[in-house]
């Protein structure tokens, strides 16, 4: 089905306007103060590992660890980027060889 | 995937360029698709990107700084970004807002070229690219690693962690990002004082 230029352009509006506006909250809210609470600049320290931790689940959460292949093809390349990354200590080389090692083994060993 | 639903580069252009959301770009294809109903369109994505509220609480100092850069820089602050500059260590000597800003520009670049080339060359690539967005998974696993070795306080991490993975098994893949980001910071906000003092502790 497809809908009128004007109904998508008022869907690419309403996504981009509520997009902004998800970013633009916590500046709305703070941003005029002088001073932050001291709870905003603590949650500002702490809350970028947290979030990263998330974000890694967030990339790994359609792997099934009850059936075959029990996501065996991301935990490896998980640990090919860590161990690659630890080595080399080269963000390239580490994307690369975990990308690769993940498209080889969807391919090979663990095929959907 | 905007290809597939009938929509050329110049919508993948402008998409890119105003709305810069990875998710919710995906999504609105599916609404684009069906032909949603504008408050659906709203509310949905606001849910879908209601973590960048957290995002921005780290950058609230450092961003109104920065003049008529900083309603860009709210405006670019994407998970990727969000994560570059969390974790990024400025060499001594280079403006680090100024280096924030073009971090931001780039990222922001990169994605309007890659969606326009992914709509103009997506149906000619001749072999197949499944498993390429594990790059993604990879770069987050390699900027957390990064993160580990720079901070002494374990415990943001092992809360997220323990939260997403809670959250994930309870909500589903679909919709735990946000309870869990809230579980998140309800924990981080109990614990303020001893993850203060735990960084003391080994900082001495």
């Amino acid at each position: 089905m497809t809908i009128s230029v004007w109904d998508a352009v008022a869907i690419f509006a309403v996504t981009a306007v509520a997009t902004w506006v998800t970013r633009a909250l916590p500046f709305l809210v703070f941003g005029n103060k002088k001073e932050l609470p001291e709870f905003v600049t603590y949650l500002g320290r702490v809350l970028p590992g947290a979030i990263m931790a998330t974000l890694v689940v967030y990339c790994l959460r359609l792997i099934n660890l009850t059936a075959f292949p029990f996501g065996l093809a991301e935990l490896i390349s998980v640990a090919v980027v860590v161990i690659l990354h630890l080595w080399r200590k080269n963000i390239f080389w580490s994307m690369a060889g975990g990308t690769l090692c993940y498209m080889i083994l969807i391919r090979t060993i663990f095929p959907f | 995937m905007l290809q597939e639903a009938g929509y050329n580069a110049l919508w993948a252009l402008f998409g890119s360029l105003f709305i810069y959301a990875g998710s919710g770009q995906y999504f609105m294809v599916t609404l684009l698709v069906t032909g949603a109903p504008l408050l659906t369109v709203a509310v949905m994505t606001l849910l879908i990107n209601s973590r960048h509220i957290f995002y921005g609480l780290g950058f609230i100092d450092r961003y109104r700084r920065m003049g008529w850069k900083y309603p860009y820089m709210v405006m670019s602050l994407t998970d990727e970004t969000y994560v570059l500059l969390s974790t990024c260590k400025y060499p001594e000597g280079v403006d680090s807002d100024k280096a924030a800003f073009y971090i931001s520009l780039f990222n922001h670049c990169w994605w309007i070229s890659g969606s326009v080339l992914g709509v103009l060359i997506g149906t000619l690539i001749p072999f197949d690219l499944t498993g390429i967005d594990f790059c993604m998974t990879a770069l987050f696993v390699i900027l957390l690693l990064n993160h580990i070795k720079q901070v002494k306080a374990f415990t943001p991490i092992i809360i997220g962690l323990i939260s997403a993975v809670l959250f994930l098994l309870i909500m589903g893949p679909d919709n735990f990002i946000l309870p869990s980001l809230c579980f998140t910071v309800l924990l981080l906000a109990l614990l303020k004082g001893r993850i203060e003092t735990v960084k003391e502790v080994s900082a001495s």
